[in-house]
């Protein structure tokens, strides 16, 4: 992993002084509420229904234990003993005072983490596949390229008053786990005829209110270029992006608007003033960045373990677990854990800081000290030895983090939605929390499979409903909360928008149509089909029919 | 007869609060001053928006509320929200007192 | 109203007239928006006195490449300091066109802007406090950071070059 060196943590350091200083001149007045709101979101600080929020970031979703326990102290002392991990790979918390961030961030400072860029007008966290390093279908780690990204974007002088908030995410693997396409930047890792690293770049993939799909500006960027490459895109995006209305300003209406023909030729031609200058990174550095992220020390085990075999056989919530939670690695012998943050008809995503201690302490125990937070609002030990699943587990169940759910109905993600977010329009906690009940069954889950199930609390699409499987959307009508199905969703390589079922449901309807809609799936799947592979076959109109047929 | 009060967040710990009839900011929206009519709600946020007030509180805006016996409450589910808490964990938040 | 150069407090020598307005007597520092700029520019380049163009959000520096060597000023209008483009427009302006004349922001312009503004080719800030206080503002702003990421043409040291270095010293 990434370790920090002092340039690193020189400038973390500074930052946070220098934010303190701000804090101080708003405090006392030196500064006006508006001349200090994009310097305090620009640290992560949002003001929400009931308080200030934190948002810590979690660079590509990578942690060490001795961060993540950090993460639970901060939780502990700062705040109500609890955190929120986001649909980004980052953390949240709730309740948070201004006058006690700085000394927050100096405590994060600790373990070589901040709260830099996680809102404002910049370029955000970037955001990877939760098993990077780790996954046996993957081509080459994204990791070294997403820290070398984090240093190009953070401060820099020339993007950090775009139109609007950049995201960036990459994938290593053929199999996308980091959502690209829905992302204002998508690279995609792969090989070249001649065998050279480089990356599929994709640009205007977005969600919120004008959802698209991503398309691709460049085929294949070298390594060495990739930086002038992002380069050129941001500048063209700084300079031409909408500024006139802030619902029209990400860079996918700019592409929607221009099209990726005149948007490609734009970014080609400022890139071909600046790709032989100093952006180029040549290989010996990036080999320093892929040394940082070298496998850990790995037994040579075999693949097989007996008693890994006989738990499962002897215990069958063991098995279960093992059945949804557990993907394959690329080391014999090894296994990636899932840990769930989705108890049935518990809040999505969020951990209390003792939940985050045992896990950073099962981590350094039997996972190296690496833990990975996902997009899905879950947690991985990305390097657990077959052996240990047994005990990983047994802890994992004792603090209800044992959920045999991983990409089940009951594995949704959920915005916090009018509970937490001032922008929301409805909640959507409480309603995945009836979903999570009522197809709480484990077996019934199981025989149901992979459904993603993703709830925003409204149009800005943070809980990512456009690609959900299924997906809903929070509404208000006339005062009351409404709820709008979106059906055929895909975050994946898949990538689709979902399409609106029809007319909206109360929060009395919506759970009877939910599972109406996977009745009807498993009446008439066909063997292997997930829900979203019968959605594809088949179409809107059966289950358009089971949803309104006798209205 | 459209009743009005100003809620805003305090500015150190962001919590919620509401401009009381002494002027100071309550956490408690009982002891809000209520405005009636449009004149007396314009004056209400006008006084709440006060540059000096830029040290107290942020983002003062109001709300429409409803007299419920001795209880002022607001008729947007969302302004009730910020009254109480989070609905999903009835042990934070004001209501939790 | 301050201006602040090269670490002092120097005088308004320019007058700035819009599109319309009319314009000073020719021996008169002058400075008009780029649109006027591209209208009157035969004119406009017969003054005698200094000639200076006015960028606002939207116009493209490239306009200038044939008279950058004429013109001893260039200011970019920032109306709101959350409107970034300025800050594209200084880099084009000093490393790719290698403009040499002052860069000076105008405009919103906040102590919190100051050092990337810098590191993007600005060197001259007309703040809206004056004196002493706009001085120590950017003295400041510029000190609040020492390490950085990216090359800009400030000149400063990357932290990459700086590993780089030690890695070198080393061996």
């Amino acid at each position: 992993m990434y370790r920090y060196d002092d340039f690193d943590r020189q400038l973390v350091h500074e930052r946070t002084e220098q934010f303190r200083e701000q804090v101080k001149r708003r405090l006392a007045g030196d500064i006006t509420e508006e001349q200090f709101r994009p310097l305090r979101l620009m640290n992560g600080v949002y003001l929400q229904l009931h308080a200030y929020m934190l948002r810590v970031a979690v660079p590509y979703g990578t942690l060490r234990a001795d961060q993540l326990r950090q993460l639970g102290m901060i939780a502990r002392v700062y705040d109500k003993g609890y955190g929120h991990f986001t649909t980004r790979q980052n953390i949240q918390y709730n309740w948070p005072k201004l006058d006690e961030i700085p000394d927050a961030l100096l405590d994060l400072a600790k373990v070589e983490m901040h709260a830099i860029q996680t809102s404002g007008n910049c370029i955000r966290n970037t955001t990877t596949d939760q098993y990077a390093g780790a996954a046996a279908d993957e081509i080459e780690d994204p990791r070294p390229y997403c820290e070398l990204i984090r240093q190009w974007s953070t401060f820099h002088p020339e993007f950090t008053y775009l139109p609007r908030k950049f995201k960036i995410a990459v994938t290593g693997s053929p199999n996308d786990r980091a959502a690209v396409k829905v992302h204002d930047i998508g690279l995609r890792m792969h090989q070249n005829d001649a065998g050279e690293t480089g990356f599929e770049v994709m640009v205007g993939g977005g969600l919120g209110r004008t959802p698209f799909v991503g398309k691709t500006i460049r085929e294949f960027i070298g390594k060495n270029d990739l930086f002038s490459y992002l380069e050129a895109i941001l500048r063209v995006y700084n300079r031409f992006g909408r500024r006139d209305n802030k619902y029209k300003a990400r860079i996918k209406i700019l592409v929607h608007e221009e099209g990726i023909d005149k948007i490609r030729e734009l970014v080609e031609e400022e890139w071909a003033q600046i790709k032989d200058g100093s952006l180029r990174v040549d290989d010996a550095e990036i080999a320093h960045y892929i040394e940082q992220f070298a496998p850990p020390a790995f037994e040579a085990l075999s693949d097989d373990d007996a008693d890994f075999e006989r738990h499962k056989s002897e215990n069958r919530r063991f098995a279960n677990w093992v059945r949804s939670n557990v993907i394959e690695h690329k080391q014999p012998g090894y296994a990636i854990a899932n840990v769930s943050l989705k108890p049935i008809g518990g809040i999505p995503g969020d951990a209390t800081d003792t939940q985050m201690e045992l896990v950073a302490d099962l981590s350094e125990k039997y996972s190296f000290g690496d833990v990975r937070v996902t997009h899905e609002q879950n947690l991985v030990l990305p390097h657990v030895k077959k052996a240990d699943l047994f005990a990983v587990w047994s802890e994992l169940d004792k603090a209800d983090l044992g959920t045999a759910n991983l990409g089940y109905v009951t594995d949704i993600i959920s915005c916090p939605g009018l509970d937490y977010c001032a922008l929301a329009t409805a909640r959507s906690i409480p309603l995945s929390q009836r979903i999570s009940e009522r197809f709480g069954d484990l077996d019934r889950q199981h025989d149901i499979g992979e459904l993603k199930i993703k709830i925003s609390g409204c149009i800005n699409a943070c809980g990512h409903h456009h690609v959900g499987h299924i997906g809903i959307l929070g509404l208000d009508k006339r005062g009351k909360e409404f709820y709008q199905i979106t059906l055929g969703g895909d975050a994946s390589q898949d990538a689709s928008i979902g399409k609106i079922a029809g007319a909206g449901f109360s929060e009395a309807e919506v759970v009877d149509a939910i599972e109406s809609l996977v009745t009807k799936y498993i009446d008439i799947r066909e063997s292997g089909e997930r829900f979203i592979d019968t959605y594809r076959r088949v179409g809107m109109d059966p289950f358009k029919e089971v949803l309104y047929g006798d209205r | 007869m459209s009743l009005q009060v100003v809620t805003a967040n305090r500015l150190d710990d962001g919590l919620v609060v509401f401009l009381a009839s002494d002027g100071s900011w309550s956490e408690n929206i009982n002891d809000a001053r209520i405005a009636d009519g449009k004149e007396a709600a314009d004056a209400l946020l006008a006084e709440a928006s006060a540059p000096e007030l830029d040290i107290v509180i942020v983002g003062p805006y109001l709300i429409d509320v409803e007299q419920q016996g001795a209880d002022i409450v607001p008729t947007k589910y969302r302004e009730v929200l910020r009254t109480k808490g989070p609905s999903v964990r009835e042990d934070l938040g004001y209501q939790a007192v | 109203m301050a201006i602040v150069k090269n670490d002092s407090v120097i005088e308004q020598e320019w007058i700035t007239v819009d599109a319309e307005g009319d314009l000073p007597a020719s021996d008169e520092n002058l400075i008009v928006p780029l649109a006027r700029f591209k209208e009157e520019r035969d004119s406009l380049l017969g003054r005698n006195g200094g000639l200076g163009v006015q960028l606002n959000p939207g116009d493209a520096p490239e306009d200038l490449a044939d008279d950058l060597d004429r013109l001893s000023i260039i200011t970019v209008n920032f109306p709101a300091y959350t409107d970034g483009r300025g800050y594209s427009y200084g880099r084009v302006l000093r490393e790719r066109m290698g403009f040499t004349g002052e860069l000076r922001a105008v405009g919103d312009v906040l102590r919190d802007q100051i050092l990337y503004m810098h590191r993007c080719g600005f060197d001259a800030y007309d703040l809206k406090v004056e004196g002493e206080v706009a001085l120590n503002k950017v003295r400041a702003a510029l000190k609040e950071m020492s390490v950085y990421y990216q090359p800009t043409g400030d000149g400063r040291v990357t932290a990459q070059s700086l590993r780089e270095r030690r890695r070198a010293a080393l061996q």
